[in-house]
C-alpha cells in the first residue's frame, strides 16, 4: 500500500489533474485499492485535493455475457432449426426459446408450416448474420462506436445491457503536497514523554467515527438484573423476604393448604410435575392437617366446603411447587402460631414449575413474583391501592382490574395494564384476598386478612428488553453477547 | 379457564342488543369475563386442521365469541346461562325461580340403584324436562353444555358423566347396575349394530373423543350399565349412551341421569342443566323430580334445587371491598348477581338467596366478591394498608446478590440455566451413574430435559458454552443458583442448596483462571488461605473424580468442611457437551457463609 501511495503522488507530482479510473488503468490496479490508497494519502494532511466524480457506462449483464459468447437466444433458435425443420413444441423447450422465436419469426429468419398439420418451424434463410452477438462482444471489448443509442435502449429493454454508475475522484496537488508521506505516529508513549520527542513528531488524526475497544469485563444477565430491581421495590415498601429456597414442595402446603381442592385440575399430571422419588411428605402439624381435611370436606368458618371426600394420601404427594404460594402459606402458618398476631408483609421472587407444552412464551420452569400483605381487616380497596402503588415503581400507571376466579382468593383480580407500545391492555398479574377457608384453620383471628399478588419474572423483562421468545432470555441456548449487550434496569424509565 | 363459544348474532339476539366487539369486550370485562378470540367455524377447523381440510367445505362462516368463563361458573357455560347472567346483571331481567314439580299425572320416574355400584360409580341421581322445544341451535347448545360440564367440573367425567334420554322411548323405573362387561351388550350411540361392553372398549381404543374415558372403568370386575324396565341400555356410563333412547330435535321429554364417584359434583351438574334448558319447557324453570331408591332402600328425590340462604353483615361487607354503601345497596348490587337479597329493617343484615345456579357461592367472601363485582373493581377507591412493618432481606438471597457483582467484575459473565435436567446431564455424562447421585426424580415428565432436579449447576453452563462457540475465547461464565439434594432429614426429602459455579473454557484450561476467582471469593468471603490445612481458612485437597482430569481436581476444604470442587474438566465430559475447547471450573456452596 505504501508502494502504491507513493506511485500515486509520483504521477500526480507530474502531471496537473488527473481521474482514479485512469489512475487504475494507468498503474493495473483494482480502482477499489487506488481508492484505499488515496484514503492513506488524505490521512497524512492535504497533499492532495480529491474532486468527486461520478459517470455512467454501459456494460453487459449476466445473461448479456452468455450471448456475447454462444450468440443471441434468436440465432440459437435459427441454429436448431435443421433440414426438414422441427416441431415447434419441441423447439420451444430450448433455454429462452419463447423470445428467441418471435425475434427469428420477426427477423424473418425462420417460418411455421402448418401444412402437415402439426406445427413445423422450418428455416427461411440459408443463413444468418447474428448482430445482436457481434454487437455485444463490441461492447465487453469496450468498443462502443458502432453502437446506436436506439441499438443501447433495446438491448437495455432485452436486459443484455445495464447502465452502471462509477465514483471516482479527480486528484490535483494540495496545499501540502509532497511526492512521499512522512510516518505519523499512531499513539503518544511513555518514551515520547520520556525524551520529549513529541513535540516534534507528526500525529496521524484520530478516527472519531470508530467504536472504541469495548472494556473487558463480565456481565449481568437481564432476569436477574430485573430480579434485583424488584427485590428493591419490594424493600422500598417495606416487605420482607420470605425463604423460598425449597423447590420440592408436598401437595398439602402447595394445594390443600390453599384450599384447592384435591379434583381441581391443577393437581392433575398433566399440569403439574410429581416427584417419584421421594414420592411424599409424612411430616404435617396434625392438628393443622385435621382442620384442613374438614374444612374441604365438610366446611366449617362459615363456608360450605367442597363436600368431598378428602384423601391424605394425596396431600402427601410430593411435587415441584407450582406456585411460591405454597411458602406464603407456610409463613402465614408460621405467623398464626405466635402469641400475638402482628401484621406482615412478605415477598418472594423464585422458580416454580408447570408441566406446560412449552411455546414461545412458556417454559416448564419460570420466577414468580409475589407480595403478601396480612393485617386486620384489610380491604379490596386497599389490595388495589397497593398495586396501583407497586405498579407505579415499574413505570405503570394505567391499571384497571379484571374479576377473576381463583380457588384460593375471594374476591380475585386480574390484573390489567395499557402497553404504550402495543397500544393495547395486557394482563400482567393475579390477585385477590386469601379465603378465610385458607387462613382460619392455620389459626389466624377472625378479623385479620390477608391481601396477595403474583406476576412472572419473565414476562415484564421480555416486554421491557423487547423479547419475543423467552428461551432467548432463560436457559443454556441463551446468546451470551446478548447479556453482554443488555442495559441497566430501571424499570420506572 | 373453559371457553365456550357462542354465535355472535344468537348471543346479540337474546341480549336484545348490538354491540361493537370493543363494546362486548368491556362488557365481559366487568363481568369477569374475557372475549377470548372472535372467529368462525369455518375458521377454526381451518386452524385445527390445515388450509385445504376437507371438513372446512361449507362449514359456517357466522361470526363466533369464543368467551373465557371463570372456571367455577358452570351456570355460564352455555349462551343460555351467558344470556340470562347478563341480562339480569343489566337488570333487564328478574331473577328466574327454578321450580321442582311432581312428575305429571299417571307418570312416575324411579332409578333405583343397585349396590354393585358401589365397587365403581356409587352415585346416581336423575331428573325429566317435560314437553321441551328443541332448534337446531339450542339442541346444539344442549349438547355442548354437557361436553364443557364433562370436561370441566365432571373431570373428564371420571366424576360425574351425564346422560340424556328421550323419555317417550324407554320405561321405568330405571335400574343403575354394574355388570360384567361380557354381559352388557347393547346398540350404542351412532353404530349401527349391538356391541359387548368388551368389544365396545376395543372398539372405543382408537376413538379420537372416547378413547380418553376408557381407562376410568377399563380395568374393573363390573361396567356401570343403566336399563330401562325393558331391559333397553339407556347408557354405559361414563362411557356412552345406547342409541335407542338417543334424543334428537323432536324429543319432547328428556330423561336426564348422572351417575357419579362425587355426590356434591353429580347435584352441581344435574342443577345447572335443568336450570339451564328449562327455559324451553311449556312451563319456564321447571322440572321433574326423579326419585332415586339407594341400595339400602332410601330414596330421595332430584334435582334438590335447594335455594340456600346466607345473612351476610353490611358493615363486614363494606369493610372486606373498601366501601360504604347501605344495606338497600348492597342487596340491589347483589341482586345484579343472580342473588336475590333483603336488608334487614336496620339494614344492619342482609339476607342472600344463594339459587341452585350459584353453587360456586358457599362462603361470605364469595358474596362480597359479587357485591365487588356488581360495584365495579375499577369504581373502589384506591387507599393504602396502614399496615407498618421493617423490610428484611432474606440472608442468603443478600449474600447471594453480594457475590454476584464482585465476580462479574473478576470477568465472568452470568448465566441462568434451568434447573431441571436429563437424568444422563448429572450422572452419565459426568462420568457417574444415577444411582449414586442424589437426585430428586419426577414421574411424570414431558421431555427428556424435565427427569431431574440438577444436582449441580455445571451441566447447564456447559450447555450454555456449546450454544456459545460463536463467542470469542476466553468464554468465562458463572451462576449463581440452587440445585437439589435429596435428604432424609429435611421435611419433604429434599432440600435446596445454593451454590456458585464458575468455568473458564478458552484454547488452554488455565486452571489458575477458576483458582484465582476461587481466592477471590473467599477473600470477599473473609475466609482465609491456610495452606497448612488446619480448621479455619481454605485449601485445597487433591481427590479423584470421573468429570475432571486425572490429577487436575481437588476439593476445597472450608473451615474443615468441603465446600466443593475445582478442576479441570475430563475430556470426556466436553465431549458429552459437545464441547471442543478445554475448561476449568469449580462449584461451592455458599450457605455455610450466611
Amino acid at each position: 500500500m505504501g508502494d502504491l501511495t507513493e506511485r500515486i503522488l509520483h504521477i500526480l507530482s507530474e502531471t496537473d489533474e488527473i481521474g482514479t479510473l485512469q489512475l487504475a488503468k494507468l498503474l493495473n490496479e483494482d480502482h477499489q485499492k487506488i481508492i484505499g490508497a488515496l484514503n492513506s494519502i488524505q490521512a497524512n494532511g492535504n497533499l492532495v485535493i480529491a474532486k468527486p466524480q461520478s459517470h455512467k457506462h454501459f456494460e453487459l449483464s449476466q445473461e448479456g455475457v452468455v450471448v456475447a459468447e454462444k450468440g443471441s437466444h434468436e440465432a440459437l433458435v435459427y441454429n436448431a432449426v435443421q433440414g426438414d425443420g422441427i416441431e415447434q413444441a419441441e423447439l420451444m423447450k430450448l433455454p429462452n426459446a419463447k423470445i428467441g422465436f418471435s425475434k427469428a419469426m420477426s427477423a424473418g429468419w425462420v417460418v411455421v408450416d402448418k401444412s402437415t398439420g402439426k406445427q413445423i418451424v422450418k428455416r427461411k434463410v440459408n443463413k444468418i448474420i447474428d448482430q445482436v452477438q457481434i454487437n455485444l462482444q463490441a461492447i465487453a471489448n469496450g468498443d462502443f462506436s458502432q453502437l446506436t443509442d436506439n441499438i443501447k435502449q433495446e438491448y437495455k429493454k432485452r436486459k443484455l445491457l445495464q447502465e452502471v454508475t462509477v465514483k471516482s475522484f479527480l486528484l490535483s496537488k494540495g496545499p501540502e503536497f509532497n511526492i512521499s508521506l512522512q510516518k505519523l505516529e499512531t499513539d503518544l508513549t511513555t518514551e515520547m514523554l520520556l525524551l520529549g520527542t513529541w513535540k516534534d513528531l507528526k500525529f496521524k488524526s484520530y478516527n472519531f467515527e470508530a467504536l472504541g475497544a469495548s472494556p473487558e469485563s463480565g456481565y449481568l444477565h437481564p432476569l436477574l438484573k430485573v430480579r434485583t430491581e424488584f427485590r428493591q421495590i419490594f424493600l422500598e415498601m417495606g416487605f420482607t423476604e420470605m425463604p423460598t429456597n425449597n423447590f420440592v414442595e408436598s401437595s398439602f402446603w402447595n394445594f390443600d393448604a390453599l384450599f384447592q381442592p384435591q379434583q381441581h385440575p391443577a393437581r392433575d399430571a398433566h399440569d403439574t410435575f410429581f416427584v417419584s422419588d421421594p414420592r411424599t411428605t409424612d411430616n404435617f402439624p396434625t392438628d393443622y392437617l385435621n382442620k384442613v381435611k374438614e374444612v374441604h370436606s365438610i366446611g366449617g368458618y362459615g363456608s360450605q366446603g367442597y363436600g368431598y371426600d378428602w384423601k391424605i394420601e394425596e396431600a402427601r404427594k410430593n411435587l415441584l411447587r407450582t406456585h411460591t404460594t405454597a411458602v406464603s402459606a407456610r409463613m402465614l402458618y408460621k405467623v398464626a402460631q405466635e402469641k400475638e398476631f402482628k401484621p406482615v408483609k412478605f415477598f418472594s421472587i423464585d422458580r416454580v414449575y408447570r408441566n406446560e407444552t412449552l411455546d414461545a412464551t412458556h417454559l416448564a420452569e419460570f420466577h414468580q413474583v409475589e407480595g403478601v400483605i396480612a393485617d386486620y381487616n384489610l380491604t379490596l380497596g386497599d389490595l388495589i391501592g397497593v398495586l396501583s402503588e407497586f405498579f407505579k415503581k415499574l413505570g405503570i400507571t394505567e391499571l384497571e382490574f379484571k374479576p377473576a376466579y381463583n380457588p384460593y382468593t375471594e374476591p380475585s383480580m386480574e390484573i390489567f395494564c395499557f402497553h404504550k407500545g402495543l397500544g393495547k391492555w395486557i394482563e400482567i398479574g393475579n390477585s385477590g384476598v386469601f379465603r378465610p377457608e385458607m387462613l382460619l384453620p392455620m389459626g389466624l383471628p377472625d378479623d385479620v386478612s390477608v391481601i396477595a399478588w403474583g406476576l412472572s419474572l419473565e414476562r415484564p423483562t421480555m416486554i421491557k428488553y423487547g423479547y419475543n421468545n423467552i428461551r432467548d432470555l432463560v436457559g443454556p441456548k441463551v446468546d451470551l453477547q446478548m447479556i453482554q449487550n443488555t442495559p441497566i434496569c430501571r424499570l420506572d424509565k | 379457564m373453559p371457553t365456550v363459544g357462542v354465535k355472535r348474532d344468537a348471543l346479540f339476539k337474546a341480549l336484545g342488543k348490538t354491540y361493537s366487539d370493543d363494546e362486548f369486550q368491556s362488557l365481559c370485562f366487568q363481568y369477569g369475563l374475557e372475549l377470548d378470540e372472535i372467529t368462525t367455524e369455518k375458521q377454526m377447523i381451518t386452524k385445527e386442521q390445515g388450509e385445504n381440510a376437507e371438513s372446512s367445505v361449507g362449514a359456517s362462516e357466522d361470526i363466533i365469541y369464543r368467551i373465557d368463563v371463570p372456571a367455577n361458573r358452570y351456570d355460564l357455560l352455555c349462551l343460555e346461562g351467558l344470556v340470562r347472567g347478563l341480562l339480569i346483571y343489566q337488570g333487564k331481567i328478574d331473577l328466574p325461580s327454578y321450580k321442582m314439580l311432581a312428575p305429571q299425572d299417571g307418570f312416575e320416574h324411579k332409578l333405583i340403584i343397585k349396590s354393585n355400584t358401589s365397587t365403581i360409580r356409587p352415585y346416581a341421581v336423575g331428573a325429566v324436562l317435560r314437553n321441551i322445544h328443541f332448534t337446531q341451535d339450542s339442541y346444539n347448545s344442549f349438547i355442548d353444555l354437557q361436553d364443557k360440564l364433562h370436561q370441566n367440573i365432571c373431570r373428564k367425567r371420571s366424576l360425574v358423566a351425564i346422560g340424556t334420554h328421550d323419555l317417550d322411548v324407554i320405561k321405568g323405573p330405571f335400574v343403575y347396575d354394574a355388570k360384567p362387561p361380557a354381559e352388557i351388550k347393547f346398540q350404542p350411540l351412532n353404530l349401527d349394530k349391538e356391541y359387548t361392553a368388551t368389544e365396545l372398549m376395543d372398539l372405543y381404543s382408537g376413538h379420537a373423543q372416547l378413547k380418553q374415558y376408557l381407562p376410568i372403568i377399563k380395568d374393573k370386575d363390573v361396567y356401570p350399565v343403566i336399563y330401562d324396565n325393558n331391559g333397553v341400555v339407556l347408557s354405559m356410563p361414563p362411557i356412552i349412551n345406547g342409541h335407542h333412547s338417543r334424543i334428537t330435535l323432536n324429543t319432547k321429554n328428556v330423561f336426564i341421569e348422572c351417575t357419579a364417584t362425587d355426590l356434591t359434583k353429580a347435584k352441581i351438574v344435574l342443577d345447572i342443566i335443568v336450570c339451564m334448558f328449562s327455559e324451553y319447557c311449556d312451563q319456564k324453570y321447571t322440572v321433574e323430580y326423579c326419585e332415586v331408591v339407594q341400595a339400602d332402600g332410601s330414596s330421595n328425590k332430584y334435582p334438590e334445587l335447594r335455594y340456600r340462604e346466607e345473612v351476610i353483615q353490611t358493615a363486614k361487607t363494606n369493610t372486606a371491598i373498601g366501601t360504604n354503601e347501605s344495606g338497600k345497596n348492597i342487596a340491589s348490587l347483589l341482586s345484579k348477581m343472580c342473588l336475590q337479597s333483603k336488608p334487614s329493617n336496620s339494614g344492619k343484615t342482609i339476607k342472600v338467596t344463594i339459587p341452585p345456579t350459584r353453587h360456586d357461592v358457599i362462603h361470605a367472601c364469595d358474596i362480597f366478591e359479587d357485591v365487588a363485582i356488581a360495584y365495579g373493581y375499577n369504581n373502589i377507591v384506591r387507599t393504602l394498608p396502614k399496615t407498618n412493618t421493617i423490610a428484611q432481606q432474606l440472608p442468603l438471597n443478600k449474600l447471594s446478590d453480594l457475590l454476584r457483582g464482585p465476580i462479574c467484575q473478576a470477568g465472568f459473565t452470568e448465566a441462568l440455566t434451568f434447573s431441571l435436567c436429563s437424568r444422563d446431564d448429572v450422572s452419565t455424562k459426568l462420568g457417574t451413574n444415577i444411582e449414586s447421585v442424589k437426585a430428586v426424580h419426577i414421574s411424570n415428565p414431558k421431555t427428556l430435559e424435565f427427569q431431574v432436579c440438577r444436582t449441580t449447576l455445571l451441566p447447564g453452563l456447559l450447555k450454555t458454552l456449546a450454544a456459545n462457540k460463536k463467542m470469542p475465547l476466553p468464554i468465562k461464565i458463572f451462576e449463581i443458583s440452587d440445585v437439589v439434594l435429596k435428604d432424609v432429614n429435611s421435611e419433604v426429602g429434599a432440600r435446596n442448596e445454593r451454590r456458585i459455579c464458575a468455568v473458564n473454557c478458552n484454547k488452554n484450561a488455565g486452571f489458575e483462571v477458576v483458582h484465582g476467582l476461587l481466592d477471590r471469593i473467599m477473600m470477599l468471603l473473609e475466609v482465609p488461605w491456610n495452606p497448612q490445612r488446619g480448621e479455619t481458612g481454605y485449601y485445597l485437597l487433591e481427590s479423584n473424580d470421573p468429570a475432571y482430569f486425572p490429577q487436575r481436581c481437588a476439593e476445597i476444604i472450608c473451615n474443615g468442611k468441603v465446600a466443593g470442587k475445582i478442576g479441570v474438566l475430563h475430556p470426556n465430559v466436553l465431549t458429552q457437551f459437545e464441547l471442543t475447547n478445554p475448561c476449568s471450573c469449580m462449584e461451592i456452596e455458599i450457605e455455610s457463609f450466611v
